[in-house]
């Protein structure tokens, strides 16, 4: 399978896609030419650092990007049906009904002013026709499900009286609450500790199996990838720089880029070395260069780099990079003599 | 009215130029707020021409009564103070207004004099007010704020009680019962003494009632960024309270403290319009907008236009104001919420 | 709750104890200013002077003076004026009391139903047209000195087109509601435009700048992406939340006119509400009937602050937490 195949009936099949911004100071490409897919009860991850056009791309293809300067092109299709261009009503009943969303932050994610049991009532009788009572109802065993204890009382309980963690819980039930097929998660482990992001990540991983649906989950870190994506599509500059199947990829990574993920993730089993940082600072969406956008970064990099690479690779791992296989073996076996992995 | 909620702009310790001279840019390319800048210019020097007027087109002193005075229109001479024809025609109504730009251009009040003259003089005095009024209300609630904020404790304890007390009264009745007591007798101190008819105790009235309505927010700031690391590291670093004052937390304040000036200025020119209305702002010899507005009620029904006019120019004035005060308040401080309260 | 509801009772006091000593001392204590010549009158005599110092206990000390005059109202309520002598303070108070609660309560139906919709519609079409040009009218209405405005309206209604088009619109004065409901209307009508258009023109910049603020929140996207409408994220959740931190506003506003804050709009018209009536003791200096006054409007001012407060716990779930 390449890229270049046209889109497939895939849950979600994105081909090309680019989301620019008139701005004063220029036109700034939050992403540029992303294409993926997504099938059926698959975890799709999509890394990258911020700033790196991932959470746009979501958002743009739903029409959840307000700003009258921006401009979304290539193609997009949601169980086939192109999605891109659809008019805001039309869109509504494929967001919430068809996409669930749960977003980074927890804490501001619900209206204050409406109790938790409310808000999933209100989406629940947005989509389906259900009288109030039995959406009450479906909302209690949602909430159940995703392990709120004494759902029964809490379903009249307001946003602030839950925990963070709490919270993200009843997000993803309401997102859920329409048996969607595919959810998008925007970072939703990023502003909970570390244990309630293992507990969280667990919930959606069961989730997922029992409600069948498809999950794009955003994040910057490695480590949620390894722990619950079934493949990866890395980002850099709005541009992708490697797709693949999870193993693949964190195993034999092919795209200096994700090598720097990979390596500034902490690992328990090698000695204690110093976190490998990337150098240099991500590049401003303004100055983009028109070769490859990780070039001034990378220390690999070639003369031919001041071409844009294009994705290109065997089978379903592909990588934007000019590095041949060769260099790469080459760079790799050097790299483990001296104990950089 | 309406109050502002403030939040501390997020800068540290300032290069003084880029976060300025941006704002600045922004406020320039506000077409509106220029407009209204442009208006308001226009207003101060036309008034600054008051006497260039008065002197030398018109040819008349807007101070002195008129009551026998012949003025030539086209070919004729006529009177400014005309016997009544209507009803029982009893008594002299003024001169009405000729549009005739040299003489009595919006006719004459009750005393024969010039109202547009008057006018132009009376905005000189209204203007004043206004822009000292703010000028001195946001000086010393600033520091009031500034020291309430950042000394806490004691300090805030009792600054933040007496802005209470004073906040606690209606405003309309504080400068009210003030100007009452005090403009028509003056004040005398023993060191102090400000004269009856000083446009010194409107302009010192009207700025401290509207002290805590400044200091307030002020205050706010300094709280939160006291708790800023740079300034926990200003502090730790051993500079002086002083110093920290001036070189940390005012540049930080300062632009939230801007924001309140333009529209400070107009609450201002309203409050002293309404007791001048009320005969209880700025006192004869003197004339401001409200003074005239206030001789032209008697005359409301037969000569309106002693009345209208002054009005039109204090609204006009204000809106003026209040967009440029939007306009500093988006370049300077989006965030400041705007909040509403008497 | 009760704890804070004690708190919130003896604070109230203590701002109205303390709101009343500052009247009594600047009307009778400022320096430099002799409480008997106020009284008596500009140009009376020496003679008249001692006379009146006499009568009201001038010659005693500044806190009996103080705690004699707070007697007499609440205590033995039978204050007295100084300048109508022996016309009692309280009951022109409670007769002057309906006449401003009629004036507040039309304008806050009008200030409200005007403000909110203006508001509400520039905030939806922001960028548009017809955002600025409702601004723009909310400005305006906020640079008009409320005096003036009322005069204007008096001049049109009551000057050269009273006898054609304006003729149904009385001149002034107060019918009241159970006397003849209509005439009451009418005869508040214009009043009530007049003392709306400033408060319309507050709300309607306050909320539109909420609403804005409140679309930009992060629960507004989670509703977007649940699928709901344009119109229902607007008015359900953003307004909503809008509304709130109108309330506490909305609260202080109606406290300070129940108070007599619309003394001018009372007095343009010719309302003897408590405003009008806080403005003839101004006027005559009649301290007695101004202490009265003020106390009651402090009253109300500190009730309504109060009473903001315990709504807003009710209203602000996430405020029920800390009260």
């Amino acid at each position: 399978m390449s890229l270049d195949d046209p889109p497939t009936n895939a849950v979600l099949s994105v081909r090309d896609l680019s989301v620019s911004f008139a701005t004063r100071q220029g036109v700034v490409r939050a992403v540029d030419g992303l294409s993926f897919d997504v099938g059926a009860k698959e975890v799709l991850g999509i890394v990258g650092e911020s700033g790196s056009g991932k959470s746009v791309a979501m958002y743009s293809m739903l029409g959840l990007v307000r700003d009258a300067n921006v401009s979304i092109t290539g193609s997009v299709r949601f169980e086939g049906r192109e999605i891109l261009g659809l008019s805001d009503t039309e869109m509504q009943s494929v967001r919430g009904g068809e996409v669930g969303m749960i977003f980074q932050d927890p804490m501001t994610a619900l209206t204050p002013v409406y109790t938790v049991g409310w808000q999933i009532v209100e989406q629940l009788r947005a989509h389906n026709d259900m009288t109030k009572k039995a959406a009450y109802e479906r909302a209690t065993e949602l909430l159940a499900e995703v392990g709120i204890p004494d759902p029964k009382s809490r379903v009249n309980h307001y946003p602030h009286e839950f925990s963070g963690g709490m919270r993200q819980r009843v997000v993803i039930a309401m997102a859920l609450s329409c048996n969607p097929k595919l959810l998008i998660a925007d970072e939703p482990t990023t502003a909970l500790d570390v244990t309630t992001q293992a507990q969280i990540l667990d919930l959606m991983g069961r989730l997922q199996a029992s409600h069948g649906s498809s999950i794009v989950i955003i994040t910057h870190d490695m480590g949620v990838i390894a722990e619950i994506a079934h493949r990866v599509v890395v980002m850099y500059a709005g541009r992708p720089a490697e797709i693949g199947p999870e193993l693949d990829v964190v195993r034999s990574a092919r795209h200096p880029y994700t090598w720097g993920l990979l390596g500034a993730v902490p690992r328990a089993d090698v000695k204690t070395r110093r976190l490998v940082t990337i150098p240099g600072n991500a590049v401003s969406p303004l100055e983009v260069p028109t070769g490859c956008a990780f070039a001034p970064r990378c220390q690999y990099r070639m003369e031919i780099c001041a071409e844009r690479p294009t994705l290109r690779g065997a089978h379903d791992h592909l990588d934007a990079c000019w590095l041949s296989d060769e260099q790469r073996l080459e760079i790799r076996s050097t790299a483990t003599v001296r104990g950089e992995s | 009215m309406e109050a502002i909620t403030l939040n501390a702009v997020e800068t540290t310790a300032l290069d003084s130029d880029s976060p300025w001279r941006s704002s600045l840019q922004q406020l320039r390319r506000n077409r509106a707020a220029m407009i209204a800048l442009g208006v308001l210019l226009f207003m101060v020097i036309v008034t600054l021409l008051a006497p260039i007027y008065a002197h030398d087109i018109a040819h008349d002193n807007p101070f002195a009564s008129n009551l026998q005075g012949r003025v030539k229109i086209g070919n004729h001479f006529r009177s400014v103070m005309q016997s009544n024809t209507q009803g029982l025609g009893l008594g002299v109504t003024p001169i009405g207004p000729t549009w005739n730009f040299s003489k009595y251009f919006l006719g004459a009040d009750q005393l024969g004099r010039d109202v547009f003259a008057r006018i132009l003089y009376g905005g000189r005095v209204t203007l004043l007010i206004g822009f000292s009024s703010g000028l001195i209300c946001i000086t010393v609630a600033t520091v009031l704020g500034m020291l309430a904020g950042y000394f806490g404790r004691a300090t805030d304890w009792i600054i933040s009680r007496a802005l209470d007390i004073v906040w606690a009264f209606p405003i309309y009745l504080l400068a009210i019962s003030l100007s009452v007591i005090l403009v028509t007798s003056g004040l005398d101190l023993g060191i102090i003494h400000i004269g009856a008819g000083s446009l010194l105790l409107p302009i010192l009235i009207i700025a401290s009632v509207y002290v805590p309505y400044v200091a307030r927010p002020v205050r706010g700031i300094v709280f939160s960024l006291k708790e800023r690391d740079f300034i926990q590291a200003a502090i730790a670093s051993g500079a002086s309270d002083w110093h920290i004052l001036r070189k940390e937390i005012w540049p930080n304040v300062a632009p939230s403290v801007i924001v309140f000036f333009p529209l400070m200025v107009a609450l201002n020119i309203l409050t002293e319009s309404a007791l001048s209305i009320l005969g209880i702002g700025v006192q004869p010899p003197q004339a401001s907008w409200g003074t005239i507005i206030n001789d032209g009620l008697q005359l409301l029904y037969t000569r309106p236009w002693v009345a209208i006019a002054p009005g039109i120019c204090i609204v006009i004035v204000c809106v003026a104001l209040n967009i440029l005060g939007d306009g500093v308040r988006d370049a300077f401080d989006p965030r400041a919420k705007l909040r509403g309260s008497i | 709750m009760l704890r804070f509801i004690a708190k919130r009772l003896a604070s109230a006091i203590l701002v109205m104890f303390t709101i009343s000593v500052l009247v009594f001392l600047i009307f009778f204590a400022t320096p430099g200013v002799n409480p008997a010549s106020r009284i008596a009158g500009r140009s009376a005599s020496p003679a008249v002077l001692r006379q009146v110092a006499k009568e009201f206990g001038l010659n005693r000390p500044l806190p009996i003076r103080y705690g004699l005059m707070m007697f007499h109202l609440f205590i033995k309520q039978d204050l007295t004026s100084y300048v109508n002598i022996g016309d009692k303070i309280i009951p022109q108070i409670t007769a002057a009391a309906p006449i401003t609660l009629s004036l507040i309560f039309g304008a806050v139906v009008i200030w409200l139903f005007v403000g909110i919709s203006g508001g509400v519609i520039a905030a939806k079409n922001k960028g548009k047209f017809i955002d600025p040009l409702v601004m723009f009218f909310g400005i305006a209405a906020i640079s008009i000195p409320v005096y003036w405005l009322g005069q204007m309206v008096l001049l049109v209604t009551q000057g050269g087109l009273h006898r054609s088009i304006f003729a149904w619109i009385p001149n002034g004065g107060y019918v009241s509601l159970t006397q003849n409901p209509w005439q009451w209307a009418l005869h508040l009508l214009f009043p009530w435009l007049t003392l709306a258009s400033l408060y319309a023109g507050i709300y309607a910049r306050v909320l539109r700048g909420e609403l804005i603020n409140n679309m930009n929140e992060d629960y507004i996207r989670t509703a977007r992406a649940k699928g709901l409408s344009e119109r229902r994220i607007l008015y359900r959740h953003a307004l909503r939340c809008s509304l709130i931190s109108i309330v506490s506003l909305f609260g202080l506003d109606v406290g300070v006119l129940v108070g007599g804050a619309a003394l001018l709009t009372e007095v343009v018209f010719g309302l003897q509400g408590v405003g009008w009536l806080t403005y003839q003791g101004l006027q005559n200096l009649d301290l007695p009937l101004i202490m009265g006054c003020v106390m009651y409007g402090a009253f109300f001012v500190v009730l309504a602050s109060a009473v903001v407060d315990v709504l807003y716990a009710y209203i602000d779930p996430r405020v029920r937490v800390v009260a």
